[in-house]
């Protein structure tokens, strides 16, 4: 019943002519970063110690770019020690020697692509003498607009926090309404379903034109009472994305609740818990844990997305940005908003990827 | 005779098309310990479900210490307090701790305060000596022991009947006999208990009465004695010589 066996002769490749392409790759490599390291400092006019501080980052860069070559070099001998091995007989040494030698070409492969790309950006940001330095990155500029620019990025992250936490409750309102049984609920059922698909459907910087502007023309109660104009566009702004994000977060939601296995509830009610009581401790806690990192996506989303309440007119750090850019006529002011939300998207990104690695360390089995 | 305290009557249930449970007809008494057997899809989990008001059943009736428990008008919460079910999968809540597991439902559908809860719940993963993983999460327990605290969070909610569905079928050979012992000393306290199981062996020492089920009708019920050495139905007979020679009686 055993079939009789077909293998081929045993196959060996020592990795030497790769080895030898990767040397010839790496020399080359180093020199384009040469080339373009040489290319951005000659254009790079700063003061004396910053100066001492660039040339020494850029050494580094090339330093570093230093290890291709050492990667190459390390496959080579390894792949001839692998050849000699081979004719020798000790079949098992070589195929360890070209192993290895395969292992420094792959990390030869990655550094490659990362000087490329390194390369790429020393030459892009010295074209044109450095002019694109000039306009997107100009220090006097930058440290000139900061005051404005967090002036306004304050009401971004106003608009954010005040919306994020409303988003929350709202669309998980949304989603058990949508989650509803029974025939009685059919009507508000087809509402939320009627809401998620407009609202994710229409792009998110109408919904603002409509709210924030149109909105104070027709008098909408209680938006129209408020006697401060800022703080009325403010709370505009802030149901604008409630109104849009909600939709999205909705959905999220939902997915979170009908992955919860059947036999979750089946467990939770079998002990006489009641249907809420089911959701409140059960179902929910166990699908916002599910849906963080969808739903930390969306909030991320919405924090880039307070930048559209300038179209409105609120000044927040677009707006702002926008002024400065019209009077120094460059385009750092808008480079330094950029970087302000880096500045809190990123560290956010973190924490949350961080908590949610810590439950999953304690509820998970290691 | 007293007043039967699980009395099922004349019970139809339909999943779609299918027709699950054809006119079942059985009676439990307190303290009785009766095992549902018999081959896969013959409807003994369904029973049980239909039991804890789970799943609604489409004719018939069934009656829960002379309490209506089917059909409409059945507070189901309350009805559930008083029987406890145990699943094949656990069904632990993996967010919650050990602990957390077994208060949650005495603190919110009893009422009782939390150290009133705690307490319960502490004396009991004593008796099953689990205190030392009160604060783990049940991921981190062996299936015998999510198990030993899935019974024991039936418990908490001192139920007067407990119902078992097939709470071994999903563990390792070697887990399966501690959570067995649990279930015995059940008996031994004078539980009254309706476990669907497929450890014949264990169906034979535990049970008052052992029911086979076959294709959503009860075809034999009698004590473990006589239906495991005298059969009467020919599907029995078939149904308990392929458990023999498979070795599992």
């Amino acid at each position: 019943m055993v079939p009789s066996s077909t293998r081929t002769a045993p196959h060996f490749s020592s990795n030497r002519v790769k080895s030898i392409i990767g040397v010839f790759a790496a020399l080359g490599i180093e020199s384009l970063l040469i080339y373009a390291l040489h290319q951005y400092w000659s254009t790079v006019g700063l003061l004396d110690t910053a100066r001492a501080v660039a040339l020494g980052l850029l050494i580094a860069i090339g330093l570093f770019g230093m290890s291709g070559c050492w990667y190459a070099s390390r496959a080579l001998i390894h792949a001839q020690r692998a050849d000699k091995q081979w004719r020798a007989g000790h079949h098992q040494a070589a195929r360890i020697d070209a192993e290895e030698s395969r292992t420094h070409l792959a990390s030869l492969a990655g550094i490659g692509l990362a000087i490329l790309i390194v390369v790429f950006l020393l030459l892009f940001t010295s074209a044109n003498g450095g002019k694109i330095r000039q306009v997107f990155l100009n220090g006097d500029f930058l440290s000139r607009s900061r005051p404005a620019l967090l002036r306004g990025f304050w009401l971004n992250i106003k608009i954010f926090v005040t919306a994020q936490v409303l988003v929350t409750i709202w669309a998980l309102l949304v989603a058990i309404v949508r989650q509803l049984p029974g025939r009685g609920a059919a009507p508000v059922r087809l509402l939320a379903v009627i809401y998620s698909d407009v609202f994710r459907g229409v792009p998110a910087v109408i919904v603002i034109y409509a709210v924030v502007l149109g909105f104070p023309l027709a008098g909408v109660p209680p938006f129209a009472d408020m006697q401060d104009k800022d703080l009325q566009r403010f709370w505009l702004a802030v149901l604008a994305l409630v109104l849009v994000y909600g939709a999205y977060v909705s959905e999220v939601y939902r997915a979170g609740i009908e992955s919860i296995h059947w036999s979750q509830t089946a467990g939770a009610r079998s002990l006489g818990l009641s249907q809420w009581q089911t959701y409140r401790h059960v179902i929910v806690p166990q699908a916002v844990r599910r849906i963080l990192p969808p739903l930390l996506n969306d909030f991320i989303a919405l924090q880039k997305d307070t930048a559209l309440v300038s179209f409105a007119g609120l000044v927040d750090i677009v707006g702002q940005s926008n002024l400065l850019k019209n009077r120094f006529f460059n385009l750092t002011p808008v480079f330094g908003a950029a970087l302000l939300f880096l500045a809190v998207t990123i560290p956010f990104t973190r924490f949350l990827d961080y908590l949610i690695r810590r439950d999953q360390a304690r509820t998970q089995a290691g | 005779m007293t007043e039967p305290f699980i009395e099922i009557k004349q019970v139809h249930k339909w999943f779609g098309e299918n027709h699950v449970l054809q006119g079942i007809d059985l009676e439990v008494h307190e303290h009785e310990v009766v095992c549902l057997i018999g081959p896969s899809g013959c409807g003994k989990s369904t029973l049980l479900r239909c039991i804890n008001a789970l799943e609604p059943i489409q004719e018939g009736s069934i009656r829960v210490d002379g309490e209506q428990a089917s059909g409409r008008g059945v507070d189901v919460n309350w009805l559930r307090q008083d029987v406890g079910i145990v699943f094949q999968s656990y069904n632990l809540f993996p967010h919650m701790t050990v602990l957390r597991n077994i208060t949650l439902a005495p603190i919110k559908a009893l009422g009782l305060s939390k150290s009133e809860a705690t307490d319960r719940a502490m004396t009991l993963l004593k008796r099953i000596g689990l205190d030392n993983k009160a604060n783990d999460y049940p991921d981190r327990l062996s299936g015998g022991q999510q198990q030993r605290v899935a019974i024991a969070r039936a418990l908490a909610m001192r139920p007067r009947v407990m119902l078992l569905d097939e709470i071994t079928s999903a563990l390792d050979p070697e887990l399966v006999h501690e959570v067995l012992n649990m279930v015995r000393e059940l008996a031994a306290d004078g539980m009254t208990m309706l476990l669907a199981t497929h450890e014949m062996g264990f169906a034979k020492e535990v049970s008052s009465r052992v029911c086979f089920l076959y294709q959503g009708k009860v075809e034999e019920i009698a004590e473990p004695q006589e239906i495991f050495s005298s059969p009467k139905s020919a599907h029995t007979q078939r149904f308990l010589k392929s458990i023999i020679e498979a070795g599992r009686l």
